[in-house]
């Protein structure tokens, strides 16, 4: 077990530094760079201008370094002022460092936010917090709605309320939070007027149920779908073995077969299943993120995306990456764990 | 007043697809006819959520065939007048009613409806198509080989596995990157893989013939050949294929994203079937690997596959929406339904059916693939 978690770990590393480096490289493109110095020179300057402006702030060294900087590998060196001779701050609103030394990801240095023009920690931590909530209230509604839904499903195969149930996960699965946002703010808040149509005041005042209900539902319906599928899945498979077929014929009542017998033996797959959605769960709080106006991770990614923030990106990269990863291992770890069957080998 | 102007909506849409409608009719009364001898295709035509999901994908097919029939309008055109008006509003110069409303750049909603349609069912399919055939070119190999193959391969499908889809396609899919030769680059990589994958199949079939296969070769390069010019380098000598760079840069992140789950797939469905008799019978004829992946490995496992595929394609219109829906990729007018729904969901509480009736039409096409997908395991199980 504990050479198994040591291997993951590495892994989990590797591919940590391996999304990173392809990030960085994918950001430090010709015409990426390109637009970042347009943003931040805010003017129409010119090619020579956006050049200059480049080499200066030392965009223009050699892409490698630039990513062992930022990962804490290489020193920093301070960009200086031509007019004085002293060290200065590349921008306005971040300190860079003043003399030669080791400030990268390692030493807890995140780098500045070109976009949101302040260090990339004081800005992410928050939106972080942010979609955590959201995050939260959605898997506690999710979760059980979905392994309801599937148990009831899965439990007499074929049964009209196993049809009902089946249609309307598939229909789940089938509604992208971009349109089940639309619907469901059509029928709430324009029709019906009960829900807030966007979550913006969640951001200053808190999540309540008229301003979060929405975004939450929206992801909801979507990730619902496949969980329960599962669910419905692994629970015809159980109630097919021999064991639940004996304790009918023993003559136990249905519900407590299904709630003492099947229902342990059918929650192992639906369990990994829930830490394999978090991928899929972070791309649709970012779309919700988005529609409802809500500043969390996905709002912070969305706009350093489109302003080629670089280290900003960088920094939503690893978090995301090292959020999979680890639910991954979860996951791995919980199966091995839940299904005394398989041992790690 | 309300009632009746729902019915002559309704009636308006049914009498604008007339056309798919009736080609509909045609293919059920011939599939019904003849679903004893149509193997699982037919067999779908007595299942519940079969003939719901078949019913739903073949009406939009056929809707997106005949959008220039069906489309009152055109789907760019503005009708000054007509700006935000309800559905059910007529336009006073044509007299034509203006079915689901119009957006507010004043366009007809149900035309562009009709005419975002083409987009979405030409390129999902083959976005699918190549994701597939990438997934299976490497997939076979990773499960039945093990090893080195599968630890390198593996590393890298969940590698691009844990990368947010949202930043994937803002660093791929942006005018920046597009210029920058990266798609291209990928999309070689993307077609390569087709072409591998017909070689493999001719060489693995063929091999104590001498004409055929030298005969094949030539036809698979040649056709390769010509797919590489018009997509990659725009230059088709037949000019017939055109791929603008916006499309090809899609059509790569596309295929980038979906194809890591089909290589989980496809490696676990090699796993499962390798320590079966027939496999041993093959290594034993003295069959090649790939003949044995193959022709061996493959045909058995194709039920979860045609299963996947199914998902898959509904998988990649939900992903081109968001494209739409992020406004990468494609020019802001364009009449896909990820951009109406993105221009409809700013004004949604003044005015719903710019948004509403495109995010319909993207959950209906994805349910009919999803409803499709059940049917099938469910016949697949039943055998």
């Amino acid at each position: 077990m504990f050479r198994f978690i040591i291997r993951r770990l590495g892994v989990l590393l590797l591919s940590a530094f391996c999304l990173s480096l392809i990030i960085f490289a994918v950001t430090n493109l010709e015409p990426n760079l390109r637009n970042l110095a347009v943003t931040q020179t805010n003017m129409r300057a010119g090619d020579e201008a956006l050049d200059s402006w480049l080499e200066k702030n030392g965009y223009r060294e050699p892409m490698l370094l630039r990513y062992g900087q930022w990962l804490g590998v290489v020193q920093k060196q301070p960009v200086f002022d031509p007019a004085t001779g002293q060290p200065a701050n590349r921008f306005g609103f971040c300190t860079d460092v003043q003399e030669p030394k080791f400030s990268g990801v390692l030493q807890g240095d995140w780098g500045c936010s070109t976009r949101f023009k302040r260090d990339v920690l004081v800005r992410i931590v928050p939106a972080v917090k942010a979609t955590g909530i959201l995050m939260f209230w959605v898997m506690i509604t999710m979760v059980p709605l979905a392994l309801v839904l599937g148990v009831l499903s899965g439990m007499r195969e074929g049964s009209r309320l196993d049809r009902v149930l089946s249609f309307i996960s598939i229909a789940g699965t089938a509604t992208p939070e971009y349109v089940s946002g639309v619907v469901f703010t059509v029928i709430f808040a324009s029709w019906l007027g009960i829900l807030n149509g966007s979550a913006a005041t969640a951001t200053n005042i808190g999540p309540t149920l008229y301003n979060f209900t929405l975004p939450v539902v929206t992801v909801v319906f979507f990730g619902m779908g496949y969980i329960a599928r599962m669910t419905r899945a692994s629970m015809v498979e159980v109630m097919q073995q021999q064991y639940i077929r004996t304790a009918r014929l023993k003559g136990v009542s249905f519900p407590r077969i299904v709630l003492r017998h099947a229902l342990r033996n059918a929650l192992v797959t639906p369990f990994t299943v829930v830490m394999l959605q978090f991928p899929w769960l972070l791309n649709g709080v970012v779309i919700v993120e988005i529609m409802f106006r809500y500043q969390g991770f996905g709002y912070v990614l969305v706009e350093g995306a489109a302003n080629n923030d670089i280290e900003m990106l960088m920094a939503c990269g690893t978090i995301s990456v090292i959020l999979v990863l680890v639910t991954q291992f979860i996951s791995d770890i919980g199966y091995v764990y839940l299904n005394p069957r398989i041992r790690v080998s | 007043m309300e009632v009746q102007l729902v019915i002559s909506i309704i009636a308006g849409i049914l009498a604008k697809l007339w056309l798919p409608l009736l080609v509909f009719a045609a293919i059920v009364a011939v599939s019904v006819r003849f679903r004893d001898r149509l193997g699982i295709f037919g067999r779908l035509w007595s299942h519940g959520f079969g003939t719901l999901g078949l019913s739903i994908i073949l009406i939009w097919s056929l809707i997106a065939i005949f959008a220039e029939q069906v489309a009152p309008f055109d789907p760019l055109q503005q009708f000054v007048l007509m700006k935000n008006q309800p559905p059910g509003a007529v336009e006073a110069q044509s007299g034509e009613m203006f079915l689901l409303g119009a957006d507010r750049l004043a366009r007809d909603v149900f035309s562009r409806i009709v005419h975002g349609s083409q987009f979405v069912l030409s390129i999902a399919p083959v976005a699918s198509a190549l994701a597939l055939l990438t997934g299976l070119l490497l997939g076979l190999p990773a499960g039945y080989f093990g090893g080195k193959v599968d630890t390198v391969l593996s590393f890298a499908a969940n590698l691009i596995l844990a990368f947010p889809v949202i930043l994937v396609f803002y660093l791929l899919v942006s005018p920046g990157v597009s210029s920058s030769g990266l798609p291209q680059m990928l999309g070689a990589l993307v077609l390569i893989c087709p072409i591998a994958f017909t070689l493999l199949l001719i060489f693995s079939r063929y091999t104590h013939q001498r004409l055929k296969p030298i005969l094949l070769t030539a036809i698979t390069l040649a056709v390769g050949g010509w797919l590489f010019a018009a997509v990659i380098f725009d230059a088709d000598p037949l000019g017939v294929l055109f791929v603008p760079d916006a499309v090809l840069n899609i059509l790569v992140a596309v295929v980038l994203i979906a194809c890591p789950g089909i290589f989980r797939v496809t490696r676990s469905l090699t796993l499962d079937v390798l320590s079966r008799d027939f496999i041993a019978a093959a290594k034993t004829r003295g069959e090649t690997s790939w003949y044995i992946m193959l022709f061996e490995i493959l045909p058995n496992i194709r039920g979860p596959l045609v299963v996947d595929f199914c998902l898959r394609i509904g998988f990649t219109t939900i992903l081109l929406g968001t494209l739409g829906f992020f406004g990468l990729g494609l020019a802001p007018d364009s009449p896909d339904w990820g951009t109406s729904i993105k221009d409809g969901s700013a004004i949604l509480r003044l005015f719903a059916w710019p948004a509403l009736f495109p995010a319909l039409a993207l959950m209906s096409l994805v349910l009919g693939l999803n409803l499709l997908a059940d049917a099938i395991r469910e016949l697949f199980h039943e055998d």
